[in-house]
């Protein structure tokens, strides 16, 4: 993959056993009127060349700052990162340069988002906004990144491209807005495509059709995939490992047919059991009690116990860390191996 | 002149949307965010001074506004007259002091009517729509299409001239009414429009609540602040643009003692005696800046992410 | 763009009819008399009134006597001057001079209220945000003409940077002051409804989108930002037009331009209110008809209004 990158990465070798990407110890904080919001305390993750991984956590759990993090994104101030590093390719992004950094953006890492109506510019047309990615970071002129943007719309399988190349976010449904993003976001054939909640704003329909899209993307291209979601039915069938957040930390890591079958974490535990399956017809619907604590006023010891059915006096005083339970999965529970054995 | 006029539309969209509870909330935080805002506490302050001052004028000094000493004229400030006199030898002071009725009655009766007309048109166009919203919306444009300055000059020299103060007052304020409700109307109409499809005005209707109830007690209350906002602003920019008719003469004219006339009569005699130019000009700068002020810290508070 | 453009076209026509109609009859049918102030201080001669009134055809119905005025106003005939120069006269020479000035005014506008929003919003809080916001609020709560004023005292008598007064001589030069003050207020508003919408522009989606596709910031700002930010900019311009104008009255009075305002000017002190009407009556055509430019132009940087 980084012989196609214009980014000359290569030069420098990575790290002899490094991750494509790997993210150590990353903190964000949100400084606002009413005081510091920790959004992020801690998170580790990595991944592969060509790996999925989906990263699941309620709204507000820090998944979505993580994606703006890694992307160099994220609005600072009022954001700011005290401590972490994130390698991509063995080099620290958030060392860089910004120029450096935002040459990353688009050939190294692209992302895709929720709302593809809002996060598409309503002035330009969809061509035009595909092509810039090849008129700014490959020096293309008009009309050959107007046939570039033509083939990727080909790509995403999106009808009639010739015709639609002019027209306009508004004039597409949905579905079709997605697509767009998607063939903006693959354009310079990235090495990480990352996906913050690609479906949510979907019909159930067409949410199918933007996964397929997606999973057959990754596997013509080899890219790897950070898929963002709070629906555990949308990462079971294109993840390879899951990564679980809860208040701004990863609580669990694992293979996703690992942690589908036996989960290490009372939060994902509380996650599996309020997923409505057909053999509980006539069951209770299982839920996590309580709400997620608010980032200005952490509880002490683990930031789950006020919520965790398992808590004990310990939880209250001492949070735990994350840790290797099993080889490949980690959780961050005092009684993992409780959790894992029942 | 297309139908969302933004420049205008000064509120955040989202306002009108929020939720019913969320409503309390909003205006609470508002509040604690307005106490906490010094230009709040700056332009209220001089508001009450100047509301004060046109009210009771009495207060503030004991000269008659209306004794000349001719032989004095054009008299820099001194400890008897602080102000100096002006060029007709009146005491500068007491007529700045006494200039305040005019700007603010024009001020405040302007803003106000406007404020009442178009918000009464524009419940009315949001909220029964169709053919209702059709007729009122194109009268509407019709009178938004006479600029402020301008079509004010046309009507001012139509009516007939008069000498009484309150006639005086009254016609400027009638072209205000006549020229400013289109405004407030799309303002208005448009906030409407933002408010009628949240689920609490759709359960009042559901629930069989009369068109009056529902307009009074769910929608007014809620798609009126921008109306408020805009409404205090534009009471400065009216009393500016009264001190500008005034100086065309056209507006307010002597006898009636008002900022603008006193600069307007100032402006002959700026090169030998500049302060008969200064105070009113001041007074009236002030009174504008204190309403303006007042507006936008109303619409931060209600809105803060346009800090 | 084509529907849009005759929808527009359409649209104009009941809006012209209805606003001129609504200045002549307030004019000529609200109550007070027409001729009043025309013939000094005194009532006119009943000739004279019986004249006026065949002139102006205040005999026929209100619907006749507008169908007739505006018939007039269709061949350029706005009546006649006090001194009996025909009002179309005068307009045409003063006209160029106007659109001068107010093209002028217009410009700087646009460069200094866009350019000092921009810079306000790229650092809010920073120092030149503040000096903008201070700054615009000080010249919107001073009226024009006190500007005007004291502007002429000091750039033009005091220091004698500027012509006093311009007078026949029209240049660029003569004309730059009083361009600059009748733009004053009006750049105060841009500057601050630009700084408000592109600080809320920024915040938007598809900046972020911009910046994940690992734009410059310059292309961030200066092409997805500034194009959204300037479509309120561009309606506002247009609306702005009718203050501008009234500000040309104030304006070409105070520093002596030759041009409509200060035609409008002398006829109110003249008490000449056919002049007074015609002059208005032609500002407010070109008005409208500015705003519907203001509207085609809105159409092309807002596809979402008209590619429907």
């Amino acid at each position: 993959m980084s012989d196609s990158s214009p980014l000359q990465l290569s030069d420098r070798p990575p790290e002899a056993e490094g991750h494509l990407l790997q993210v150590e110890d990353l903190h964000v904080d949100f400084h606002t009127r009413d005081g510091v919001a920790h959004a992020i305390n801690g998170v580790d993750l990595h991944l592969d060349a060509g790996e999925t991984l989906a990263v699941l956590g309620e709204s507000g759990s820090g998944k979505s700052v993580t994606a703006q993090a890694i992307m160099g994104i994220l609005d600072m101030p009022p954001a700011a990162i005290p401590t972490g590093r994130i390698l991509f390719r063995g080099q620290d992004l958030l060392t860089m340069p910004d120029e450096e950094r935002r040459a990353v953006r688009g050939p190294g890492i692209a992302m895709i988002f929720q709302d593809a109506l809002s996060s598409l510019n309503p002035v330009f047309p969809v061509g035009w906004q595909i092509g810039e990615m090849f008129r700014v970071h490959r020096g293309l002129n008009r009309s050959d990144a107007r046939s570039a943007a033509v083939r990727l719309m080909e790509r995403v399988n999106i009808p009639a491209a010739k015709q639609r190349v002019n027209a306009y976010p508004h004039q597409f449904s949905g579905g079709m807005r997605q697509r767009i993003m998607i063939a903006m976001a693959i354009a310079l054939e990235p090495s990480i495509l990352i996906a913050d909640e690609p479906t949510t704003a979907l019909d159930v329909t067409v949410q199918a059709q933007v996964m397929d899209l997606l999973g057959q993307l990754r596997e013509e291209s080899g890219m790897s995939l950070i898929l963002i979601t709070h629906d555990l039915g949308v990462v079971a069938d294109i993840a390879d490992r899951i990564a679980v957040m809860y208040a701004g930390s990863i609580v669990e890591s694992a293979g996703v047919h690992d942690l589908y079958r036996r989960p290490g974490h009372p939060y994902t535990e509380g996650l599996l059991q309020s997923i409505p399956r057909l053999d509980m017809k006539g069951e209770e619907l299982f839920a996590i009690k309580g709400l997620p604590p608010n980032l200005l006023r952490m509880p002490e010891g683990c930031p789950f116990h006020p919520r965790c059915h398992r808590v004990r006096d310990v939880c209250r005083v001492d949070e735990p860390a994350l840790r290797e339970v099993r080889p490949g999965r980690r959780s961050k529970c005092h009684f993992a191996e409780e959790v894992l054995d029942e | 002149m297309t139908d969302d006029l933004k420049a205008f539309e000064v509120v955040d969209e989202r306002k009108g949307s929020s939720r019913s509870e969320g409503v309390r909330s909003l205006r609470a935080d508002a509040w604690h965010d307005l106490r906490r805002n010094p230009l709040f506490w700056i332009s209220a302050a001089l508001i009450v001074l100047f509301v004060v001052m046109a009210i009771a004028p009495g207060l503030f000094t004991n000269t008659s506004p209306r004794e000349t000493v001719l032989s004095e004229a054009r008299t820099p400030p001194s400890s008897e007259n602080w102000f100096g006199r002006d060029v007709q030898g009146y005491d500068l002071y007491a007529r700045c002091i006494y200039g305040a009725r005019a700007s603010i009655l024009v001020g405040v009766f302007a803003a106000a009517g406007t404020a009442i007309i178009g918000t009464i048109f524009g419940l009315l166009a949001g909220y029964a729509s169709g053919a209702t919203d059709a007729v009122v919306g194109r009268v509407a444009e019709i009178f938004f299409a006479l600029p402020l300055i301008l079509g004010a000059v046309v009507i001012l020299t139509a009516l007939p001239p008069s000498d009484e103060y309150f006639v005086i007052v009254f016609k400027v304020v009638l072209v205000f009414w006549i020229l400013g409700w289109p405004t407030i109307f799309r303002l208005m109409r448009s906030s409407v429009m933002q408010v009628r499809p949240n689920d609490y005005v759709q359960a009042a209707r559901a629930l069989g609540g009369s068109p009056w109830r529902i307009v009074t007690s769910h929608i007014l209350p809620n798609a009126i602040a921008p109306v408020i906002v805009v409404s205090t602003i534009n009471l400065g920019v009216y009393i500016s643009a009264e001190a500008t008719l005034s100086f065309l003469g056209i507006g307010l004219q002597p006898p009636t003692i008002s900022w603008g006339v006193m600069i307007s009569d100032a402006l002959v005699a700026m090169r030998s005696a500049p302060h008969v130019l200064l105070f009113p000009a001041a007074f009236l700068s002030l009174a504008v800046l204190a309403f303006i002020m007042l507006g936008d810290a109303v619409r931060d508070a209600f809105d803060p992410k346009s800090r | 763009m084509f529907k849009f453009t005759v929808r527009r076209l359409l649209q104009m026509i009941p809006v012209i009819i209805g606003a001129t109609f609504l200045i002549y009859w307030m004019v000529f049918s609200l109550p007070g008399d027409p001729t009043a102030g025309k013939c000094g201080d005194r009532p006119c001669p009943d000739a004279y009134v019986a004249q006026f009134e065949e002139e102006y055809n205040l005999n026929d119905p209100l619907l006749v006597q507008y169908g007739k005025y505006m018939a007039g106003v269709v061949q350029g005939d706005f009546g006649e001057s006090y001194y009996g120069v025909p009002v179309s006269e005068e307009l045409s020479e003063r006209f160029v001079v106007t659109a001068k000035l107010g093209l002028m005014a217009l410009g700087i506008e646009a460069v200094i209220g866009i350019l000092a929003g921009v810079l306000a919003a790229l650092k809010k809080g920073g120092f030149i945000d503040n000096v903008v916001l201070v700054s615009t609020l000080a010249v919107i709560a001073l009226p024009l003409f006190v500007t005007a004023s004291v502007l002429q005292l000091y750039l033009g008598i005091r220091w004698e940077l500027f012509p006093v007064t311009v007078g026949s001589d029209t240049s660029f030069y003569a004309l730059l002051l009083p361009a600059f003050v009748l733009a004053s207020v009006s750049l105060a508003y841009l500057a601050r409804l630009m700084r408000t919408n592109l600080s809320e522009n920024l915040g938007s989606d598809y900046v972020r989108t911009a910046r994940a596709k690992g734009l410059p910031q310059s292309r961030v700002v200066g092409v997805h930002t500034l194009r959204n930010s300037l479509i309120p900019v561009v309606t506002f311009l247009g609306y702005d037009l009718g203050a501008l104008m009234g500000g040309t009255i104030v304006i070409e009075g105070i520093f002596n331009i030759p041009g409509v305002g200060n035609y409008i000017y002398r006829a109110i002190n003249d008490r000449d209110g056919v002049v007074v009407v015609g002059a208005v009556t032609a500002l407010i055509l070109v008005y409208l008809f500015a705003n519907l430019v203001v509207d085609l132009l809105y159409g092309l940087l807002d596809p979402r209004i008209s590619h429907d």
